[in-house]
């Protein structure tokens, strides 16, 4: 049997005395393009967050192998470098810092021209600029994606990608979730957009922090319109265990 | 080595190449202490530098409507440990005339030394200035440098001033400047400044814009470590319709450091407005996480976020 490229087990995380995460499974072959569907609040951004070793995210119980690796007792950069990346919901912005240096970080593979037109944006008229407040949110975000092309990372965890994105243009991001997959990478997904999730090869639904229901994306999208939970509007979840 | 030498040696400490005092094409003037070691002028522009007992005292003047294609250099330093230089100045730029000064302070061996520039600096209707000022202080931390200057922009004038400090020790840095803009004028205040150790920092700026439709903005970067000390304060005044201003002061603090910022904006016109923006802390830990994210070190990530914002 193939050892899984990410293996969570019964991963628990408290942030603010409040149990963000409970107990949480999940696993992610090489070359999956996974999307986790769930409610503001049901602990998406947390999972990323703590996958990615982000200050103040800590896991209370639980274990995360990555490659094999135990994920949690490795540094950020460390995490990094053995493949894995995260592009954030609302990147930062970089007094100074030209989007051709931003492009070319890290572990660089590809060549900055090229990942700027795979994310839609014309090398000569960005690579000089700077990822400051000048860029709008959408411009900002496929920089941000092209940054996490660049690293042709194992794993690269997209927080809500097509956020701020105008709706012409959710194919270039869609273009971008399979580019990576293209590149032998994997992808966890986390979107409210049904037809981002849709370019996934599975689907997970998140709900009081734990995994609720799996499946193919449309089975998993569907679950997660039909059904509720404490988060989501107030009504009792079903789903947590005693 | 001379003292000529030994400024030569240090202009690329602020960036400056040395073959610059020796193209005919263009002016300069270097001095140590009260010393003038060189000087070279232009058709155009007037220098008239005075040796004192006090100082060096002196007028530059770019006659009207003339243009000085290639930057004028203003190299000043000191090469002795523990001495004083004090500089008053003039500067006239006339009606319609253009410059570029960059202006070189170089204090390689300063332990107790002290540099005092007073300066008034007049650009008349549709005249512009650019004063992009380099410092470079040596390791040593002693030094202590007391920049003053009133800056009076006429009509449709305008002023851009850049005032770096970015390698060396700082030591203690009292900046006060002026600058009163009339009608249509602009005036663009720039400081980065890189400070260690205790050095200590005292940035005072201050825009009047008296004319209508004046506009200004001062942005200030100002990155701390080890124990050094800031108090930033970027006064706007404006006085008349459609006066715009903008004050942007950014401070990281790193270490023991400690740093303030206090912006002050007033408007005496219906007409007018003036916006302002200060952040001082630590480096955004999103942005330091970000580029950890893509494989950099805590260290590394810092110093390239700590550069750009001194860019």
């Amino acid at each position: 049997m193939t050892t899984p490229l990410l293996d969570i087990r019964d991963l628990t995380c408290e942030v603010a005395h409040h149990r963000i995460l409970d107990r949480l499974d999940l696993t992610m072959q090489a070359g999956e393009i996974h999307a986790l569907l769930g409610a503001n609040g049901s602990g998406k951004t947390t999972l990323a967050y703590l996958l990615m070793g982000c200050d103040g995210y800590r896991a209370t119980a639980g274990q995360v192998l990555f490659r094999g690796a135990d994920l949690l007792a490795l540094p950020m950069q460390e995490r990094a470098r053995l493949g894995l990346t995260l592009a954030w919901q609302e990147p930062a912005r970089f007094e100074g810092i030209t989007v051709r240096e931003y492009v070319s970080l890290g572990h660089r593979r590809e060549d900055p021209e090229a990942v700027l037109r795979q994310v839609g944006l014309d090398p000569e008229r960005y690579l000089d600029r700077r990822v400051d407040k000048g860029l709008s949110g959408g411009e900002r975000h496929r920089i941000e994606l092209a940054s996490v092309l660049s690293m042709s990372p194992a794993l690269a965890i997209l927080d809500e990608p097509a956020a701020g994105i105008d709706m012409l243009s959710i194919t270039h991001i869609i273009d971008i979730i399979r580019a990576l997959k293209a590149a032998g990478g994997s992808v966890l997904l986390i979107t409210h957009q049904e037809d981002v999730a849709l370019v996934a090869d599975r689907a997970s639904q998140l709900c009081a922090g734990r995994i609720v229901f799996s499946g193919n994306p449309r089975e998993t999208v569907d679950h997660f319109r039909g059904r509720s939970c404490v988060r989501c509007d107030g009504e009792v979840c079903r789903y947590v265990r005693p | 080595m001379s003292g000529l030498d030994i400024l030569r040696h240090a202009l690329p400490m602020v960036g400056a190449e040395p073959s610059i005092l020796d193209d005919p094409g263009i002016a300069h003037v270097v001095a140590q202490g009260h010393h003038i070691l060189s000087r070279r002028t232009v058709p155009g522009l007037r220098v008239e530098l005075e040796e004192t007992p006090e100082g060096l005292t002196g007028q530059l003047l770019v006659e009207a409507g003339v243009t000085i294609a290639r930057p004028i250099h203003l190299c000043f330093g000191l090469t002795h440990p523990t001495e004083v230089q004090q500089i008053t100045i003039d500067v006239q730029v006339q009606e319609g005339a253009q410059a570029r000064v960059l202006s070189h302070c170089l204090f390689p061996v300063a332990q107790a030394a002290q540099h005092r520039m007073q300066a008034v600096m007049t650009l008349s209707p549709g005249a512009s200035l650019t004063y992009t000022e380099g410092h470079y202080h040596g390791l040593h931390g002693g030094m202590q440098v007391l920049p003053h200057a009133t800056i009076k922009i006429g009509k449709g004038a305008r002023y851009f001033s850049d005032f770096s400090l970015l390698s060396g020790s700082v030591g203690n840095l009292g900046i006060d400047y002026l600058v009163e803009v009339e009608e249509d004028g602009l005036a663009e205040l720039n400081a980065k400044i890189f400070a260690h150790q205790t050095d200590h920092i005292t940035l005072k700026e201050a825009v009047i814009l008296r004319g209508e439709r004046a506009r200004s903005l001062i942005r200030t970067r100002v990155v701390l470590e080890d124990e050094a000390r800031a108090e930033i304060t970027g006064i706007t005044e404006a006085h008349a319709a459609g006066a715009r201003g903008h004050v942007d002061c950014m401070e990281v603090v790193q270490g023991q450091a400690h740093a303030s910022a206090i912006p002050i904006v007033k408007v005496c016109h219906p007409g007018a407005k003036v916006t302002h923006e200060a952040a001082i802390g630590s480096v955004d830990k999103q942005a330091l996480e970000t580029l950890m994210a893509r494989g950099l070190s805590p260290e590394q990530a810092v110093e390239l976020i700590v550069s750009g914002i001194l860019r």
